[in-house]
């Protein structure tokens, strides 16, 4: 037995020892940052200790408009994909003909570069002296007014980043919806054929539930996903977030560290773990309503 | 209510190109009597498991009519046929109680049958209690034995006040004792319910010890339909008398001349009303009697005590099973030591079949 957890310790020898030089001890070592004021990290040296840090970034106007954008776009996102990913895997399973290419269709944007997406949603939505863009010239052909949704005003642009999001984690969520559905058993299905039950009710009295630990597990990544939320703003509206008013927490963090103003270790260390108990809550929260509502 | 089939047959495209049809169900017709307990036996691939998918509206025949009663249903989608399904593994939602999972058919109701929420809860402790479970409506699925979950999906089955209830190979994931127990409980049901019940098994003592009706299916054919005790006694064919009994027919192969029938050299019974010819003779194995002088002589391989009966293993060379098993009174002396052993046989559990068509040959035989 004492011979077997040491072999078993040794196995796992080179994970933790990745894990933690890359992981845990950056973590420490951010989580201390964050109370150290004016940490310099080519000096190593800081002022003093305290919550300093927190107080700075929680005043900071583009802080809290990095919160708010991100809490707009998780709140909008998440929901929305899941449910629309829950409706095409539906149909995906439901259809004979065509299943495979619409599947692949529909993973597509799984495999596409994001700045290369980036550059279709710019054809799409983006006002050059040209042309306004395909999305204003559907507006136009409705007797709408053209709108500026990369440089126009805030509700526009938050409207493509969702939109953009949306579309761009739906793939996986589809590809793991379909194996999900795929795996309930038929003989469920024949048994509420054989009492009648209709559709909407097989969906949601049988369906639901037993894909509901996959649900489950995509709404939790999709929130968390959604809360570190970066990249897909730079591809749509460039590196000057905060001028274009949609930042986000981890841009924020970027921008702290690296940006034109850039060099404050300290305030995107506390920015990050600011984030982290935000991921934390929600993800308590809903591990919490998960166990109520969620059947194994 | 009672069920029939008329010419129902049922054909399944073949895999791959140039693939002949299966043909699961060949041309099919019975009447059901009403409130009767049926037995579809035969072998797995039988076609046994299809019919009942038919009945219940699962599957669409190929071609044929079902009535149940005077209505015709061949067209009418399962939900609207009325019948209740037990399934073989039987598909117990696992994230509902048993409560919620006896109650889900009712909860489809629509129109006139609608019910409030207090009758679904009494039909379902009804339902409950002809099952005997009415102590675990609280409990999952998961929470519950191989036995327990047969009873609810049983209950579940004639919570709505099916008009047949069919079920899948209802014993087959229960174990030994289990089974005698549960078989006796269906039968119970069905008498206090007085539904027609139709149910499938491959299991033929499972099939015989409850049914009033037995149909013995094979490759999609009906091969004989009648009482178990009927169907044992005058099997009509050689499939139909391997197919049932345990331990199973013996078979030899053997001649009708002259009034006698041979196995090997020896003359063993009487026969009237057989002409001459190459027979399959089949005997029970019950239909062995240990005598000095018998007509029919084996060699002999061991003695096996089952307490209540003797089973005799012998050789023979005309036998077409490597071994015959004789099962006789535990009063009838056997010299184990010996190499041969002598029996006379009792002509009514002898059945004599043609070579060519394996058909029952009816004749009186005798000693």
């Amino acid at each position: 037995m004492e011979k077997q957890s040491i072999k078993g310790w040794l196995y796992l020898l080179p994970a933790v020892l990745f894990l933690g030089v890359f992981m845990v001890y950056p973590l420490i070592d951010v989580f201390i940052y964050s109370f150290e004021e004016g940490y310099n990290s080519a000096s190593q040296t800081y002022y003093g200790v305290g919550l300093y840090n927190y107080r700075y970034v929680l005043r900071d106007p583009y802080f809290l408009q990095a919160v708010k954008n991100t809490f707009i776009l998780v709140a909008v996102t998440v929901p929305l994909s899941t449910g629309i990913a829950l409706l095409i895997s539906v149909a995906l399973s439901s259809i004979k003909a065509l299943r495979n290419l619409f599947q692949t269709v529909y993973f597509l944007p799984y495999v596409t570069n994001t700045l290369a997406v980036g550059l279709v949603f710019m054809i799409l939505f983006k006002k050059t002296p040209y042309t306004d863009g395909f999305a204003n010239l559907v507006i136009n052909w409705f007797g709408g007014e053209s709108v500026d949704f990369i440089d126009g005003p805030y509700w526009a642009k938050m409207f493509v980043l969702c939109f953009y999001t949306i579309w761009v984690v739906m793939p996986f969520k589809i590809l793991i919806l379909t194996s999900a559905l795929a795996s309930v058993n038929e003989i469920y299905y024949n048994a509420a054929k054989v009492d009648g039950t209709p559709r909407l009710r097989v969906f949601a009295r049988i369906t639901l539930p037993m894909i509901s630990p996959t649900v489950f597990y995509l709404i939790i990544t999709g929130f968390i996903g959604a809360f570190k939320a970066y990249s897909d703003a730079v591809a749509l509206f460039g590196t000057n977030l905060n001028a274009a008013e949609m930042n986000t927490i981890v841009g924020y963090v970027y921008d702290m560290l690296y940006g034109n103003s850039g060099g404050y270790p300290s305030y995107a260390s506390a920015a990050a773990i600011i984030l982290f108990a935000i991921v934390l809550t929600i993800t308590c929260i809903n591990l919490m309503i998960s166990r109520k509502h969620v059947h194994y | 209510m009672k069920v029939a089939l008329q010419n129902l047959t049922k054909r399944f495209p073949g895999r791959g190109r140039g693939a002949k049809d299966v043909i699961a169900v060949n041309d099919f017709t019975f009447e059901i009597p009403d409130g009767k307990l049926i037995g579809l036996l035969g072998p797995s691939g039988c076609g046994k498991s299809t019919t009942l998918n038919l009945l219940c509206g699962l599957q669409k025949p190929t071609s044929g009519r079902i009535f149940f009663g005077d209505d015709e249903v061949t067209k009418l989608p399962a939900e609207k046929r009325g019948v209740g399904f037990v399934f073989q593994n039987y598909a117990l939602y696992p994230h509902l109680t048993v409560r919620q999972n006896i109650m889900f058919p009712l909860e489809n109701l629509k129109g006139e049958q609608k019910m409030t929420k207090a009758q679904m809860q009494e039909k379902a402790l009804e339902a409950a209690r002809l099952v005997q479970i009415e102590e675990l409506m609280d409990r999952k699925p998961s929470e519950l034995s191989g036995g327990q979950q047969q009873r609810v999906a049983i209950a579940r089955a004639l919570v709505k006040r099916p008009r047949i209830l069919l079920l899948d190979e209802p014993l087959s994931n229960l174990d030994a004792r289990l089974r005698l127990q549960t078989r006796e409980e269906i039968r119970r049901i069905q008498r206090e319910t007085k539904i027609t019940t139709i149910f499938v098994t491959h299991d033929q003592e499972e099939a015989m010890s409850i049914s009033d009706l037995i149909v013995v299916m094979k490759d999609g054919v009906v091969h004989q339909i009648g009482k178990p005790q009927e169907v044992y006694d005058k099997p009509v064919n050689l499939f139909v008398a391997q197919f049932l009994g345990t331990p199973p027919v013996n078979t030899f192969d053997g001649r009708v001349k002259g009034g006698k029938l041979y196995i090997g050299d020896e003359a063993v019974l009487s026969v009237e009303g057989a002409d001459d010819q190459a027979v399959y003779v089949g005997i029970r194995p019950e239909g062995f009697v240990p005598e000095k002088d018998g007509a029919l002589g084996c060699g002999l391989v061991r003695v096996e005590v089952m307490g209540r009966d003797v089973s005799v293993v012998c050789t023979h060379g005309a036998a077409q099973n490597t071994s015959v098993r004789a099962i006789i009174d535990s009063d009838c002396e056997i010299d184990e030591e010996a190499d041969t052993v002598r029996f006379s046989l009792k002509p009514g559990k002898v059945h004599i079949f043609s070579k060519e068509t394996q058909q029952r040959i009816d004749c009186r035989l005798f000693i």
